[in-house]
């Protein structure tokens, strides 16, 4: 299997300019701020919250918050990443080079896709050491938290991939990337429509990535939520193959 | 082992939509052949190579490298191709090293193999000094050279190359003529060009495309002989009357140059040179030019490329 070669030179190449730098620090710096804000307020309302039954713990309203604000500002951020995958190598000629090479479409797909998803996984490390730093002060929900990440792991997954096959279609990165924006900002939000009627998850809420993300949030693991962004994950990748293969027969 | 056969095409067709790029194509190149594509502007030379590299599919025909069709087990037939397309396929942001090291990988090199390989590339490709330094910051010779030397990495049987010496100074363009000479003795290479020069001095084996199909596929020598017309030129000090050279034994036709030079077109069994010359001393014309005319290879194309529709006519 030779995907991880093109995998490592991805991962290179992103860290070899400077906007994967530029996006990590910026990313950071947001995720910082929004999690002192968390703090700030959860420390002005505790004495409220420790008279009330059942309330939410620290956990809920910091990590749980840091969490979902993480998972709008990606869907602004992933698409920069994703947008040069495949288009910049069509503008530049250098997918030739992939396609004289021994490799399958699904090599160079899967390549790439693990290249960015390394990329990802960065990121999303570094918003979890600054959510369990929390631990250091107070005492964390760590099945919440891991729910949590997993939930955003997978949806950065998701939109790894649709990031990666809307590259595939075009030569222009900046399409690659306003379109791929649209997508996934248009998945989060397509359940707005059903959203008075909240005990009837229709088609539609089960189409939205929001949705299940909401349901790992609040720390319960749902199998068919796994599912769904594997699925979603596994038609976008899978799309992309079959865009590389007619490469060839178009062009 | 010389004889064996390692890049068969045949009836090799492909379409854009309506429009023919190539059409019925069919040729075979045995190793240690270099074969030269020649062909104007358009004429089908880089779709073929992009379908002989697996970059493009055929709308009809088959390609064979090494006896392995590119359609069916493609992995196994790119495993022996180098492919240096039109633009160099390099990447701007690494270096030297890490790019042909990229390359290598993806062919299925590594460690210790690797690592030869990559000096041997860069050392037949001139890179030696450049291996660290970023291939955006190098000249376009250098850049091509990187490409050419990744063609040549994983040591393919069949190496295709599309117009490798676009870019570099006369130097380079004869140290990377050297270099395919060379790749030709234990490979098959296939190159395109436009400079016909290059074509008679390091091919083998020459093939015209025009209009996206092959007219003429033939050996150097066999080249060298369509070269050869049967007119002559003739330079004298006196002007002679044309009649009496046109009733010299075998002439057909003489065309005044003027300055009294001439073109005396004869039947080809029949060279009157020395006719000529023995007649120009008796009358005292004094002869000072006496040439066999040759066609240049530039001639020979367009005729082959530009009569195409004249022999349509003489048809009709």
């Amino acid at each position: 299997m030779r995907a991880n070669v093109i995998a490592g030179r991805e991962l290179r190449s992103l860290f070899l300019s400077p906007l994967a730098w530029a996006i990590l620090a910026i990313v950071q710096l947001i995720h910082a701020y929004l999690f002192l804000i968390g703090v700030d307020q959860y420390l002005q309302i505790q004495g409220q919250l420790s008279m009330i039954e059942g309330a939410p713990g620290v956990t809920d309203l910091i990590i749980g918050q840091l969490f979902a604000s993480a998972g709008f500002i990606l869907t602004l951020v992933v698409p920069l990443i994703t947008m040069r995958l495949i288009s910049e190598e069509r503008r530049a000629r250098t997918l030739t080079l992939l396609f004289s090479a021994p490799l399958s479409a699904f090599e160079i797909v899967l390549g790439k896709f693990l290249g960015v998803c390394a990329f990802l996984a960065a990121m999303l490390a570094l918003l979890a050491a600054m959510a369990l730093s929390l631990g250091l002060g107070t005492t964390l929900d760590l099945g919440v938290v891991a729910s949590g990440l997993l939930g955003l792991a997978l949806m950065l997954m998701a939109f790894a991939a649709i990031g990666l096959y809307l590259s595939s279609v075009t030569s222009y990165p900046a399409v690659a990337a306003i379109s791929t924006f649209g997508v996934l900002l248009l998945l989060k939000i397509i359940d707005l429509a059903t959203s008075a009627d909240v005990t009837q998850p229709g088609l539609l809420s089960y189409l939205s990535m929001q949705h299940h993300f909401n349901n790992l949030l609040r720390g319960s693991f749902n199998s068919s939520d796994v599912v769904y962004y594997l699925l979603l994950t596994g038609l976008f990748l899978a799309l992309s193959v079959r865009r590389l293969e007619a490469e060839r027969l178009q062009s | 082992m010389t004889q064996q056969t390692l890049i068969e095409v045949t009836r090799l067709s492909r379409y854009y939509g309506s429009t023919r790029a190539i059409h019925e194509i069919s040729f075979e190149v045995k190793r240690g052949e270099v074969l030269g594509l020649l062909g104007p502007n358009g004429a089908g030379k880089s779709t073929t190579m992009q379908i002989l590299t697996g970059n493009l599919a055929p709308s009809a025909g088959a390609v064979r490298i090494n006896g392995i069709d590119i359609l069916d087990e493609p992995k196994r037939a790119k495993q022996a191709i180098g492919y240096l397309p039109e633009q160099p396929p390099v990447y701007r942001e690494l270096t030297v090293d890490e790019y042909l090291r990229y390359c290598g990988r993806l062919h299925g090199l590594s460690g210790q193999r690797l690592a030869s390989a990559l000096q041997r590339a860069k050392q037949r490709c001139g890179l030696s000094e450049v291996g660290h330094r970023l291939i955006g910051n190098l000249s376009k010779g250098y850049q091509q050279r990187t490409g050419i030397a990744q063609a040549i990495l994983h040591g393919p049987d069949v190496v295709v190359l599309d117009e490798p010496t676009v870019g570099l100074d006369p130097i380079q363009i004869r140290e990377i003529r050297n270099l395919i000479k060379s790749l030709g003795e234990e490979h098959s290479v296939i190159l395109s060009t436009h400079i016909l020069p290059e074509v008679q001095s390091i091919c083998g084996r020459v093939q015209i495309i025009s209009q996206g199909e092959l007219v003429l596929n033939d050996s150097i020598e066999g080249l060298q002989q369509r070269m050869h017309t049967s007119s002559l030129t003739l330079g004298l000090s006196r002007t002679p009357e044309l009649a009496q050279l046109r009733a010299v034994d075998g002439v057909q036709q003489v065309e005044a140059l003027g300055e009294n030079r001439f073109r005396v077109h004869y039947q080809p069994d029949n060279n009157p040179a020395e006719r000529l010359a023995e007649l120009a001393v008796g009358r005292g014309w004094g002869l000072h030019e006496l040439a066999p005319e040759r066609k240049t290879l530039e001639d020979v194309f367009v005729d082959l490329t530009a009569t195409e529709p004249s022999v349509e006519v003489n048809a009709a």
